[in-house]
């Protein structure tokens, strides 16, 4: 299989992890779709290395795929037991909306892809990382429990890799900056800030923040 | 020639297996025997042979319905392909054809019911026409994908343009059309997850329900028509899976009748595995097909 | 020319006629028999004009500023007076059956007058090639049917459906007026020829801002969303064969404007084809959604015809987009469907508000739910009716499936050669056309379903009976037109291939001849046609053999078993709103469907406790075109406040206009 097919077998996944997040309302599902999707995400700087393969890009990709295909999870699932939570509850936008806009987003990136004039070969791979930072960020703006927000920005975290790894080959510098954006960001905020909310609060609904104001 | 007549000629003979196939197979796994293969056919005999009880509330429309549905079903026949024997009528757009053929059937099936005048058939009719309203852009969607791919927009040019060779090459394009079109042959059919074609229950039936006034040869078309839709549908989705022709005519035959027997096989299995969706569920998987074909459509290089 | 001279001149003459003749039967005999004898000579002249090398042109001075009576029956326009002349004939001969019983009880001189002038006007406004002539004859075409809605005017609905019908007409036309005032002077003349020559050259910039106005203008009398809000309301309130003439070809007018109108705009950008294609697509999708909570059947009819403007815009967006992205062979086969379509759709539409006047004509009123079992009591009209249905809603072998196949091979064609981007909208327009016909599946079998299967849900529906033989001759004569258009689908495409020529020459002049296609339409076509009609061959065969099977044998009549349901009440058979609920449930929030529900309570609820009731209301009219006249209203208003009858004041307004003129004109001088 030469790269082009290799990529779009990463791509597909990809895309469809992000529709699937996107209509998903259980919080369990979300946590294995992210992982699915980082999982994935994790092996394409291997597909798009354009020289030879360094083994340095490999020990990145393994440590990324630990981290998102198996720390991020875990780490996920034990909050989920603490707070004990199973469902989002209403959304800002209704589900099909929210698909609707998934699709809008994967469309608007493919027409970016031609405006900026990404090389045919990697246009499609290009699409799928903005749609998927863009669906990461519509979960961010459109849900109404904390968990959901944090799985946004785990998607968003796996577009950015995408991305990387597409336009920029061949340049570990960027998955290291990457993952350390991960560790840091991910485990620190997310950890700490859905435990901290919990234990000041009753919940983890951000929509009751709006009753802290007066 | 022959083997333009023969893609024809072996589902007319062979279409009842297949189905004697899929009850079998759920026989299995419920740990049972099952029926004989040939049952159907004893069916079918015994529907044409006897005589009919017509309520007095239909008019002609309840009479044509059958005729018409099986007319289409053999017409539609004539585009589909058998493994690598090529279809034995085929032109470029002949799929839009094709695709309106069936949703003629489906209409004057649907109209039988309705009239009839039960509330029970009026029910079936009315979730067959929004369902399969929502099925059609899907396959459209999904024989795009393979036009573009192949560059040909006729089926059975479509389907033979794909071989072992596309396969390395496309793999994630022709995998994810051939999920949507097992998709839609689930729906198209009334198969599990969609409809449950055991049960009699109001809550669960669509296909069903619609030809329940039916008896006699009537029943007898309406059996027949729906196991050659099995196989119009079945036929296109293992085209997919099965490599290019090979040179002898027979080897062809029997590889195609395999390939269908094996797509028996596998909606023999998810019926057995899954249980049949809540009808406020179906429009949500419609739409993953179509996500499916639409992605393929995106993937495939202009 | 001649030919057609003459058809103009014996309409105009039956419409005095008709009017001399006053009320009564003499009006009803001479109107419409004068009407069909001018539409006969109409088709002759349409069919000659379309086969002939050169149009036939006339050119007379007129007094009006600026205007000629400018004639030119281009294949363009020869296309379009096909729908006109035929509908007329057949609801000149349907009205006549139809308003049999009215004699003397209302006007039918007027009537017939202004039917005959409506006629008139349609075939002036698509033959005129003359900005002021074409707007003059765009206005009789558009009053005339304002007095034919009015026949029973003394019923609010009908009375405010026609007011309506005017406000829009007359905001199109005003739109329609910038549009030809801003073209004649960039092309330093209002004739046609001239606006033709100016493009592209001349227009540059004011490309967007005249396809705008021309489809605002032109877009609310085909029906366009959200400009349709019109449509709902004055084809049911309109008598069966106006409503028939209306639905059929007088929206189509506003398709021959948008499609004139792009030929003076030149080759075209994508951006345009791409509004096109979303409009279509809008318009068919909403059109029928809105139709599908309709109880009254020739509502839901309105929104057909709305729907299937909408396939004709798709058709359009997807062939000035092929054209635009250098793919004509795909935009040939969009334009040829799309002129087929037009035809196709107005001998089935007609036929179909036929049928619903029929129902009207016998049973008082056409509300759906209270129908049912009509198909025993009338069985001629069910049978046109479930056919021709059938036959709209794209169906093999029904005549309009072979204009969609054409729309759809040439989406095929372009979704498969063009880049991704482009690629996308080809995409969608296959999917939403398939979409829309989906839809149109199942708005049929509803209305066909519920007010002629089963058993009747009231005691209005028991009074049906089969209409009187005139009526039934004009259905005759449309259903044989649908069947001959169908089986003869090749050649029409050839008849047609002119007008689809013209409109590919206003978008890329620099292609000679025709261009080369992927897929030859002929064979196409002749292929479709033979499996069509074989499949319909082979059903008859089947039912033959049906029959000899079931001829020796015992074929009892029962009741509906109906899985052993033992007491079946007619109540209890499915609503028209339960029908298509699946479907509506899934765009709720879109349609903004109201519903009222008691459910019924405790174990024995007492009868009549509960009730359900749902209303879909029209969102733009509610929720757009209400606000804007209201906003205007309470501006008119406060401008009223200058009104004020005081003569002192009225006499100080003219001396502060006049001071004011001075100081300006003394400024000025200086």
């Amino acid at each position: 299989m030469d790269m082009i097919s290799l990529a779009h077998t990463a791509v597909v996944p990809v895309i469809l992890a992000n529709l699937a997040l996107l209509a998903s309302s259980r919080l369990v599902t979300c946590i294995r779709l992210v992982a699915l999707q980082g999982a994935v995400i994790s092996v394409t700087p291997l597909i798009f290395e354009t020289g030879p393969l360094s083994v340095h890009t490999a020990v990145l990709c393994a440590v990324a795929l630990s981290l998102k295909g198996l720390v991020f999870p875990w780490l996920l699932h034990r909050t989920l037991r603490r707070v004990v939570v199973r469902h989002e509850i209403e959304p800002y936008l209704g589900y099909p909306l929210s698909i609707l806009l998934g699709i809008l987003g994967l469309l608007a990136s493919l027409w970016l892809a031609a405006r900026l004039g990404v090389p045919e070969a990697s246009s499609r791979s290009f699409a799928a990382a903005f749609a998927t930072i863009l669906t990461g960020l519509l979960l961010i703006v459109t849900r109404k429990k904390a968990f959901t927000q944090v799985m946004g920005y785990l998607a968003a975290e796996n577009g950015i890799f995408l991305l990387t790894a597409v336009l920029a080959p061949g340049g570990p510098l960027f998955i290291e900056l990457t993952i350390l954006l991960d560790v840091f960001v991910a485990v620190f905020v997310m950890g700490i800030a859905i435990h901290h909310i919990n234990r000041q609060f009753d919940s983890i609904d951000t929509d009751r923040f709006c009753s802290l104001k007066d | 020639m022959t083997a333009r007549a023969l893609s024809v000629l072996v589902p007319l003979l062979a279409a009842p297996l297949a189905f004697g196939v899929i009850h079998r197979i759920k026989a299995r796994f419920a740990g049972r025997q099952g029926k004989p293969l040939t049952q159907i056919y004893r069916d079918i005999r015994k529907c044409l042979g006897k005589g009919a009880t017509i309520s007095r509330t239909t008019t002609w429309l309840f009479r044509a319905g059958p005729t018409i549905n099986l007319a289409v079903t053999l017409t539609a026949l004539l585009f589909v392909p058998l493994g690598g024997l090529p279809a034995a009528v085929s032109f470029p757009g002949d799929i839009f054809v094709f695709a309106y053929l069936l949703a003629m059937g489906r209409f004057f099936t649907i109209m039988a019911a309705l009239d009839t005048g039960s509330s029970f058939e009026g029910m079936g009719a009315s979730r067959e026409a929004v369902y399969s309203c929502l099925a059609e852009p899907m396959l459209f969607l999904a024989l795009l994908a393979l036009a573009r791919h192949s560059g040909d927009l006729s089926l059975a040019g479509m389907l033979s343009a794909v071989s072992a060779g596309s396969w390395l090459t496309g793999a994630p394009i022709l995998a994810l059309v051939t999920v949507a079109l097992f998709l839609i042959l689930l729906a198209e059919n009334c198969r599990v997850p969609f409809d449950d074609p055991t049960t009699h229950l109001e809550l669960t039936m669509i296909h069903e329900v619609m030809v329940l006034d039916h008896g006699g040869p009537d029943l007898g078309f309406i059996e027949y028509a729906r196991t050659l839709k099995l196989w119009i549908f079945a036929a296109i989705a293992t085209s997919l899976l099965l490599p290019a022709a090979s040179g002898s005519l027979a080897f062809d035959a029997l590889w195609g009748v395999a390939g269908i027997f094996a797509a028996a096989a596998a909606v023999g299995v998810t019926e057995s595995v899954m249980a049949r969706l809540r009808l406020t569920r179906v429009p949500p998987l419609l739409a993953a097909a179509g996500a499916f074909a639409a992605l393929a459509l995106i993937l495939v290089e202009g | 020319m001649s030919l057609y001279l003459t058809a103009l001149f014996v309409l105009l003459a039956s419409a005095l006629a008709a009017l001399a003749s006053g009320r009564g039967r003499a009006a009803n005999l001479l109107g419409p028999f004068g009407c069909i004898l001018g539409c006969l000579l109409g088709i002759l002249a349409a069919v000659s004009a379309l086969f002939s090398p050169a149009p036939p042109v006339l050119r007379l001075p007129w007094s009006v500023p600026y205007g000629a009576i400018s004639l030119n029956i281009d294949p363009l326009s020869a296309l379009f007076l096909l729908p006109a002349f035929i509908l007329g004939a057949a609801a000149a001969l349907y009205g006549r059956g139809y308003l049999s019983g009215l004699a003397g009880k209302r006007h039918l001189g007027a009537h017939w007058f202004f039917f005959c002038l409506m006629v008139l006007g349609m075939s002036l406004t698509v033959c005129a090639a003359n900005a002021v002539f074409f707007l003059v004859s765009w206005e009789i075409m558009s009053l005339a049917p304002f007095f034919l809605i009015c026949l029973h005017h003394e019923e609010d609905r009908v009375r405010s459906a026609a007011r309506t019908y005017l406000f829009a007409a007359h905001l199109g036309t005003a739109f329609l007026m910038a549009f030809f005032l801003i073209l004649g002077h960039l092309a330093g003349s209002m004739e046609f020829s001239a606006m033709a020559a100016v493009a592209p050259a001349g227009l540059g910039p004011f490309v967007p801002a005249l396809f705008f106005l021309a489809l605002a203008g032109f877009g609310v009398k085909a029906g366009i969303v959200p400009l349709h809000v019109w449509l709902p309301e004055a084809h049911p309130a309109a008598p069966s064969h106006v409503s028939a003439f209306m639905s059929g070809a007088l929206i189509k007018a506003g398709v021959y404007g948008v499609l004139r109108s792009l030929t003076f705009l030149g080759p075209l950008a994508p951006w345009i084809g791409q509004t096109l294609l979303a409009l279509g697509i809008l318009t068919g999708i909403l059109g029928l959604l809105a139709g599908l909570g309709q109880g009254e059947l020739k509502r839901f009819l309105a929104f057909s015809s709305i729907e299937n403007m909408g396939i004709i815009f798709l058709a359009l967006g997807l062939g000035v987009l092929s054209c635009a992205t250098g793919h004509p062979g795909a935009a040939l086969l969009a334009f040829s469907g799309l002129l087929l379509h037009v035809v196709n759709h107005a001998l089935l539409k007609g036929l179909l508000f036929f049928g619903a006047g029929s129902v009207l004509h016998a049973v008082g009123h056409g509300y759906m739910e209270r129908l049912g079992g009509l198909s025993k009591r009338m069985p001629f009209t069910a049978a046109a009716c479930v056919l021709a249905g059938a036959a709209i809603s794209g169906l093999p072998p029904g005549n309009a499936f072979f204009g969609e196949l054409l729309i759809y091979v040439g989406g095929g064609l372009a979704a498969m050669d063009m880049p991704l981007t482009d690629a996308v909208w080809a995409w969608s327009g296959v999917a939403g056309l398939a979409f829309i016909g989906g839809l149109s599946v199942i708005g049929f079998t509803r209305a066909m379903g519920i007010v002629f299967s089963g058993e009747p849900r009231s005691a209005d529906a028991a009074k049906a009976h089969d209409p009187a033989p005139s009526m039934r001759a004009a259905m005759w004569l449309l259903g044989m037109l649908a069947l001959g258009a169908a089986l003869a689908a090749p050649f029409l495409f050839t008849a047609m291939l002119p007008a689809a020529r013209l409109l590919l020459a206003g978008q890329s002049p620099a292609l000679p001849v025709l261009p080369k296609v992927a897929v030859n339409p002929e064979t196409l076509l002749t292929a479709a046609v033979c499996i069509a009609f074989g499949a319909a061959a082979l059903a008859l065969a089947l039912a033959f053999v049906r029959n000899r099977l079931l001829s020796g044998r015992s074929v009892r009549s029962h009741g509906t078993w109906d899985c052993g349901y033992i007491k079946p009440a007619p109540r209890m058979q499915y609503t028209a709103s339960s029908y298509a609920e699946p479907m509506t449930v899934l765009f709720r929030r879109l349609l903004g469907e109201k519903r009222r529900f008691t459910p019924p309570d405790g174990l024995f609820p007492a009868t009549g406790a509960s009730r359900f009731a749902s209303k879909t209301p029209d969102r733009v009219m509610d929720g757009l075109f209400v606000p804007l006249f209201a906003a205007v209203g309470a501006a008119c208003d406060a401008v009223k406040r200058f009104q004020h009858g005081n003569l002192n004041l009225y006499i100080l307004y003219l001396l502060a206009t006049l001071v004011i003129l001075l100081a300006a004109a003394l400024g000025f001088a200086a």
